[in-house]
C-alpha cells in the first residue's frame, strides 16, 4: 500500500537581505496510513517549511513530495481537499463566532458539522458552550480547539499539525495527545510537530530535526536504544556547583541538567563509578547519587546534535 | 518587610468585572533566589506577572518589589527589575550594538557605561566578530541567550523571565540555564516561568498557581515529597488538574 505521506529529497532555500538561509537541507521520510508521525526539534529546524510543502503552500527547490499517494506541485488541488492543516499560528476568522468559522470551513469543503460529527465530537463539546462567542476572544487553549475542529470538518485523509501543544501547560498537552490517539484510532493519518522532547515517546515513529537536516527516524524505543554510552544520572544537595565540577572532570564525556539530576557520560565506556563519587566526596559533596538510567528522546537528540 | 525579601506580596488580587484573575496571594521571593512562578494556562500567573512589574495595577492587596511599594513607586520598579519574554526581547532589524545602545538609553546609562557593558556582554557570550550583525540573522539559541543579557543591561535587582526558552534546542535550552544560575550566583533575584517541568526542577523555589490561587509553594524537592510524587510534572498535573475554572 502506498503511504501516506512520502518525502524525497527535498531542499528548500530562502533569501533573507544578502544571506541564503537553507531551511530544508535533502529531507528523505514516509509516514504509513494510520500512522501518528512526529517531527521533533526546535524552532528553525525546517518542520514548518516541511509542512508548508505538504500542505501544498509553497514549492519545494529540489525534490518530491506525495501525500495520499498525489504529487505535491501537480496535484495540489486534490491534496487540498484531502488534508487537515492547523498552522502553529492561530489562523481562523477572529471576528467570526465559533460557529461561524464551522460552518465556514464546512462550506468551503461542501459539507456540514452533522455530516462528520463523529469525528469532531469530543472536541466541539468542549467548544460549544460558547458557539456565539467570537473566535478573537477564545482562550488560548480553546483557539486551539476551534482550529483544531475545523481542520478535522471534511475527514481528511492526513492531518497536519504544526507545534499544537507549544506554550500549552503539562495538563492540557496530556489532554491534547489523548485526543490525537482518538482520532488516529479513526483512521486518520497524523503528521504532528512538536518542540516538546518528552512528546515523542508518544507518537508511533518519529524524526528528530535540527537545523533543516533529519538526524534520525525511528521510533522512539528504537531512538532511545540507538544511545551511544551507558548514561549515568547524578544527584547531590548542591546541584550548580556539582555540574561544574562534573563538567571539569577529565574522565566526564557529556554533562547535562536533567531535573532533579545531571546526565553523565564519560570519556571511557568502562569507567569505574567509585572513582568518580569517592572525588565528588573528597570535594565536600553531600547527598551524593549516582545511578545507571535509561537515555530519554532528549539526551538522544542532544547526542545528535553534537556529532 | 524583612530587607532579604526581594518580593513580597501579601493578598494581592485583581480582578476584572466579576472575574478574579488573580484571588489574594502571599508570598515571599528571597534575594538571590530562583523563583518558579507556574501554572497552568489561564491560572492567572500573566496577570499576577504583569502586576508585579508594575504594568498592572491590583485590585487590592499590597506589594513590594525590588524595595519599591507597587501603588506608590511603580516607576521606580520598573528601573530597578529586567523583564524577557519568548515573544518580546530585541528588535529584530537593530544590530546586538544598536539594541544595547537603545536599552542602555532607556534604563539611563552612561554611554561609557553602554560601551563596557557591550564589550563585557559580546566577550561572555562570544559574540565579538557579531555585534554589528543584525538581530534577525542570528539563530534564535542566541537570540534567546542575547535578549537574556539585555535584559540585565541595567544590573537590575530582579529579573523576570517568562517562558524564556520556548521552543529552544535542548542544548541552548541548558546553556541558558547555566547563564540563570550564574545571575543568580551574583545575587540577582530570578523570577521565571516555563512550561518545561523538568526547568522546575532547577528552581530553588517553586509555587504552582491554581484558579487565580498558589496552591502549593516550597523547594521542588519538598513539593514531590509532600505529593508523593516521582518529580515537578507529576506535582504539577495532580494540582492542575484539581482546576476548576478552565481556561476560558
Amino acid at each position: 500500500m502506498e503511504s501516506a505521506v512520502k518525502v524525497e529529497r527535498v531542499f528548500k532555500n530562502f533569501q533573507s537581505g544578502k544571506t541564503q538561509i537553507e531551511a530544508l537541507k535533502d529531507i528523505s521520510f514516509e509516514v504509513g496510513r494510520g500512522e501518528l508521525f512526529g517531527l521533533i526539534g526546535p524552532d528553525g529546524a525546517g518542520k514548518t517549511t516541511l509542512f508548508r510543502i505538504l500542505t501544498t503552500l509553497m514549492i519545494a527547490n529540489k525534490g518530491n513530495a506525495w501525500v495520499d499517494g498525489l504529487e505535491v506541485v501537480s496535484d495540489y488541488k486534490e491534496i487540498r481537499k484531502r488534508v487537515g492543516y492547523m498552522p502553529g499560528k492561530f489562523s481562523l476568522y477572529q471576528d467570526l463566532t465559533v460557529e461561524e468559522n464551522l460552518s465556514f470551513f464546512a462550506t468551503l469543503f461542501g459539507t456540514t458539522l452533522e455530516e462528520n460529527y463523529e469525528l469532531v465530537k469530543d472536541i466541539y463539546v468542549q467548544i460549544e458552550p460558547f458557539k456565539k462567542r467570537r473566535a478573537g476572544a477564545l482562550s488560548g487553549g480553546m483557539k486551539q480547539k476551534l482550529a483544531l475542529s475545523c481542520a478535522l470538518i471534511h475527514r481528511p485523509s492526513v492531518l497536519f499539525l504544526d507545534e499544537p501543544t507549544t506554550g500549552v501547560d503539562a495538563v492540557s498537552r496530556q489532554e491534547f495527545w489523548e485526543l490525537l490517539r482518538k482520532l488516529q484510532h479513526q483512521g486518520i493519518t497524523i503528521v504532528v510537530s512538536t518542540p516538546y522532547m518528552d512528546e515523542a515517546s508518544l507518537c508511533d515513529r518519529v524524526a528528530l530535526m535540527q537545523d533543516g537536516r533529519i538526524m534520525d527516524i525511528d521510533t522512539p524505543k528504537g531512538i532511545t536504544q540507538k544511545f551511544s554510552k551507558p548514561l549515568w544520572a547524578v544527584g547531590a544537595a548542591d546541584m550548580y556547583s556539582l555540574m561544574n565540577d562534573l563538567r571539569s572532570d577529565e574522565r566526564v564525556d557529556t554533562c547535562y541538567p536533567f531535573g532533579q539530576y545531571h546526565h553523565i557520560t564519560f570519556a571511557e565506556v568502562n569507567q569505574e563509578v567509585q572513582g568518580i563519587e569517592k572525588s565528588l566526596v573528597d570535594k565536600g559533596h553531600t547527598n551524593l547519587s549516582i545511578q545507571k538510567i535509561e537515555p530519554t528522546i532528549e539526551d538522544c537528540f542532544m547526542e545528535l546534535m553534537n556529532q | 518587610m524583612s530587607n532579604a525579601a526581594a518580593i513580597s506580596v501579601s493578598d494581592l488580587t485583581k480582578q476584572f468585572g466579576d472575574f478574579t484573575a488573580v484571588d489574594a496571594i502571599t508570598f515571599e521571593v528571597q534575594q538571590g533566589e530562583i523563583f518558579g512562578f507556574l501554572g497552568a494556562n489561564g491560572a492567572g500567573k500573566t496577570t499576577a506577572m504583569r502586576m508585579l512589574c508594575g504594568l498592572s495595577l491590583p485590585t487590592s492587596g499590597k506589594a513590594n518589589v525590588a524595595g519599591f511599594d507597587l501603588y506608590k513607586e511603580s516607576e521606580k520598579i520598573k528601573k530597578n527589575i529586567g523583564y524577557m519574554s519568548q515573544k518580546f526581547s530585541l528588535y529584530e532589524d537593530l544590530t546586538i550594538r544598536e539594541n544595547n545602545r537603545f536599552y542602555g538609553g532607556i534604563y539611563g546609562l552612561t554611554d561609557q557605561q553602554i560601551k563596557e557593558k557591550t564589550q563585557f556582554m559580546l566577550k561572555h557570550l562570544h559574540l565579538e566578530s557579531q555585534a554589528d550583525t543584525l538581530v534577525k540573522a542570528l539563530p534564535l539559541g542566541w537570540k534567546q541567550k542575547l535578549s537574556f543579557s539585555v535584559s540585565m543591561i541595567h544590573d537590575p535587582k530582579i529579573v523576570f523571565l517568562d517562558e524564556p526558552t520556548g521552543g529552544v534546542d535542548p542544548i541552548t535550552r541548558r546553556e541558558f540555564w547555566t547563564m540563570i544560575y550564574e545571575a543568580a550566583h551574583r545575587g540577582t533575584t530570578v523570577f521565571v516561568t516555563t512550561h518545561y517541568m523538568d526547568e522546575a526542577e532547577y528552581c530553588d523555589r517553586v509555587s504552582i498557581m491554581v484558579d487565580g490561587r498558589i496552591e502549593a509553594l516550597d523547594t521542588p524537592a519538598a513539593l514531590t515529597k509532600q505529593y508523593n510524587a516521582k518529580g515537578m510534572a507529576e506535582v504539577f498535573v495532580q494540582l492542575a488538574r484539581k482546576a476548576k475554572r478552565s481556561d476560558n
